[in-house]
């Protein structure tokens, strides 16, 4: 292995102690907030933050600092939503950094809503994250008897309320407005933009956002100063990264890495490279909803302005790989319904685009679609792109127009093979939902053409068996 | 209501429902109004839990997610007669936190047995065989497969709830399942016979495939980087 870890945010994880207030501040917990509130102004807090370069980890990529800055100074009420929603197929970082280590973020809440002048405080968490709601629940009311939470904080004249709020399965309340939206008890849809939450959010207050990876980092910049975290990771993204890998690997699972480094070392090295047998086709580099790159990509530094160059994103670090024995078609289909399920319906664009894209999916591996299908496809996904309120429609949008593109021979030899054979193409492993049943062929004729003017072979019994079918 | 036409024949004759077409269910009463506590018959701990949810946010109306919550710890499900409990205690219009309630995915408008399994579908677990999995949940209990794949079906029983479900967070288990709301993996197809018994005699899930007794995928050494152990933060 060429690579080792840089355990920050996940150091001593493997400590069950850590979880307990004692078994934090034996590790130095706590320690900082209690310097903060000594000896430190807010606002040479929101200056170390701001110098850190410390990006937003949820997705966006944000700068952190920036946004604490973008709160209106002065006497009102304002609140913090710590985004705990991670919902986004492949990331499960979060889940690690709340259920080992609670009350570091907990401290980076307190500090930054010292920082912002916030009074109340909340830690959004799906409601799937049922034990990890327990354990925070349990810190936070470990945090309020040590007098880190409440009112004046440490004799401070800064009081705070942290209230840990329970989801309820939706993938949407991780888009911040929508995350508002739900916190409020409402449905949760987005918002438009401007106003942005820093000028008015939940309730209508300034509201600070910030995954939590982003907060956990807090107290340690705070702790250690901004040149100490911009001397891990590269210039433009600063800091270490808990990466998510899974899908085709060996070892999947969160490490820890300085951003900038190969995504090779990452798949090959930490994750244990491919299963036996198999090797990497594709992968996501962040999440569900980032364009998937291919194996000639795998030299690339994992950085955000790495993956932003190569057309695609780091999101929220969440490396999904495919390996051969996936069919790029199915895993395109697996990846719209996804999102098909989970628009909210409030753009037309999100709401029939994820719709008709699944449908035309559908007729692609049933063997129904024609090469056209292949354009319209793609033509249906730049309709969606920058049309909605937020970016759930997107986020399917740019995945499945890279994989078209980008494994176009693939989407074809899946619809002749299924329309020639009448069945789903044995390459991918069958979907769930909707039950893809054997097509009937259908215009996969055209595809037959089109195979045949390529000079690709046509297997021979495909013909025979495509007549014998009875039409639907 | 007597000329009611189902929204499938609606919507598209002879075709399959679009499973985002919802019908709904038929309100208990007035679904506009308040409903009066003294009129529903609220049980104690139920209004005793909405209360305190009350009274940790700004805006009571924040308390509509723990409210529903709540009902479906009491209940198993999101009953009519719960829901208007709750609208009593909250001062909304039943209809309102019905409205919140056919958001959420974890919220559930029918009878949901007992114990829950979600089975993960999505991209990761599908790719190591989330779907066979699915299949084998469906099997071991004797839940409908169609119906488990959209939205959730009941074993024969009626006591065990299996359900396809969009990611929970935990790929690195794939393919898993989450139990009475605690994570499993990786999950073979011949685990959920065994999980299903566990379910039927009250044991342990599956002690050693349970998320909580996993380690950290790189190990337990940690970093010898010099920035790192000279820290000054947290974790030291």
């Amino acid at each position: 292995m060429s690579i080792v870890e840089t355990r920050v945010l996940l150091r001593h994880a493997s400590d069950p102690n850590l979880k307990t207030i004692e078994g934090y501040r034996s590790h130095g917990g706590y320690a900082t907030l209690e310097k903060a509130y000594d000896e430190i102004e807010p606002d040479s807090i929101v200056d170390t933050l701001e110098e850190s370069g410390l990006r937003g980890r949820g997705g966006a990529g944000f700068s952190m600092g920036k946004k604490v800055s973008f709160l209106p100074h002065g006497n009102q009420t304002k609140y913090l939503c710590c985004n705990a929603d991670e919902s986004e197929p492949g990331a499960f970082k979060d889940r690690e950094l709340m259920q080992r280590n609670p009350h570091q973020l907990i401290e980076g809440i307190v500090i930054a809503s010292y920082a912002a002048g916030i009074d109340h405080a909340f830690i959004f968490i799906r409601g799937e994250y049922d034990r990890q709601a327990d354990i925070l629940d349990d810190a936070v009311a470990e945090a309020y008897e040590a007098g880190y939470l409440g009112k004046n904080i440490l004799g401070s004249n800064h009081s705070l309320e942290l209230t840990v709020h329970r989801g309820a399965g939706a993938y949407i309340c991780g888009e911040e407005t929508a995350l508002l939206d739900a916190l409020e008890g409402k449905r949760g849809n987005p918002r438009l933009k401007p106003p942005f939450p820093a000028v008015q959010g939940l309730y209508g207050g300034p509201t600070l956002i910030n995954n939590v990876e982003t907060l956990a980092n807090v107290s340690h910049i705070v702790a250690n100063g901004a040149d100490w975290f911009k001397s891990f990771g590269t210039e433009q993204s600063p800091g270490t990264k808990v990466v998510s890998i899974s899908g085709g690997v060996k070892r999947p699972g969160n490490y820890e890495v300085e951003l900038g480094v190969k995504l090779r070392d990452l798949i090959y090295g930490l994750a244990g490279g491919p299963l036996d047998g198999h090797e990497v086709k594709a992968f996501y580099p962040g999440g569900s909803s980032s364009p998937v790159l291919t194996p000639a990509e795998l030299d690339l530094p994992y950085s955000f302005e790495a993956m932003a160059e190569a057309g695609s994103m780091l999101g929220s670090g969440s490396i999904i790989v495919a390996d051969d024995s996936v069919s790029i078609p199915h895993m395109a289909l697996r990846t719209a319904r996804f999102y098909h399920h989970e628009s909210c319906g409030k753009c037309t664009p999100c709401r029939e685009g994820t719709n008709w894209t699944v449908k035309m999916l559908e007729r692609v591996v049933r063997g129904e679609a024609t090469p056209m299908d292949l354009d319209i496809i793609t033509s249906v996904q730049h309709n969606i792109i920058g049309h909605c309120l937020c970016v759930l429609g997107d986020s399917m949008a740019m995945p499945v127009s890279a994989m078209v593109n980008k494994f176009r021979d693939e989407f074809e030899e899946v619809i002749a093979s299924a329309a020639l054979e009448g069945l789903p193409s044995t390459a991918g492993r069958e979907s769930q939902e909707e039950g893809v049943e054997p097509g009937p062929g259908g215009t996969g004729s055209k595809v037959l053409e089109r195979i045949r003017l390529q000079g690709r072979p046509v297997p021979e019994s495909a013909q025979t068996a495509r007549e014998e079918l009875p039409r639907a | 209501m007597d000329d009611f036409t189902p929204i499938e024949d609606f919507i598209s004759p002879g075709l399959p429902v679009d499973p985002a077409n919802t019908v709904g269910r038929e309100a208990l009463g007035d679904p506009e109004g308040v409903p009066e506590l003294s009129d529903v018959n609220c049980p104690d701990e139920l209004r005793e839990a909405i209360e305190a949810s009350m009274a940790k946010y700004p805006d009571h109306k924040s308390a509509s997610i723990p409210a529903l919550w709540a009902i479906q710890r009491l209940y198993g499900w999101c009953t009519p007669e719960g829901i208007l409990q709750a609208a009593a205690v909250m001062k909304v219009t039943p209809a309102y936190l019905e409205s919140v309630a056919s958001f959420y995915d974890l919220f559930r408008l029918e009878p949901a047995g007992e114990a829950q399994v979600l089975v993960c579908t999505n991209i990761s677990c599908w790719m190591r065989g989330g779907d066979e999995l699915l299949d084998a949940f469906c099997e071991a209990a004797g839940a409908d497969r169609g119906e488990a794949g959209h939205g959730g079906a009941l074993s024969e029983d009626g006591k065990v709830l299996v359900s396809g479900f969009e990611c929970l967070g935990a790929c690195d288990l794939a393919p898993m399942a989450s139990v009475n709301e605690r994570y499993y993996g990786p999950l073979a197809p011949e685990d959920a016979e065994t999980v299903i018994g566990q379910l039927k005699d009250g044991s342990e899930i599956l002690p050693g495939k349970a998320l909580s007794a996993r380690p950290l995928p790189g190990g337990d050494e940690e970093s010898s980087d010099e920035r790192v152990t000279s820290s000054k933060g947290p974790n030291k």
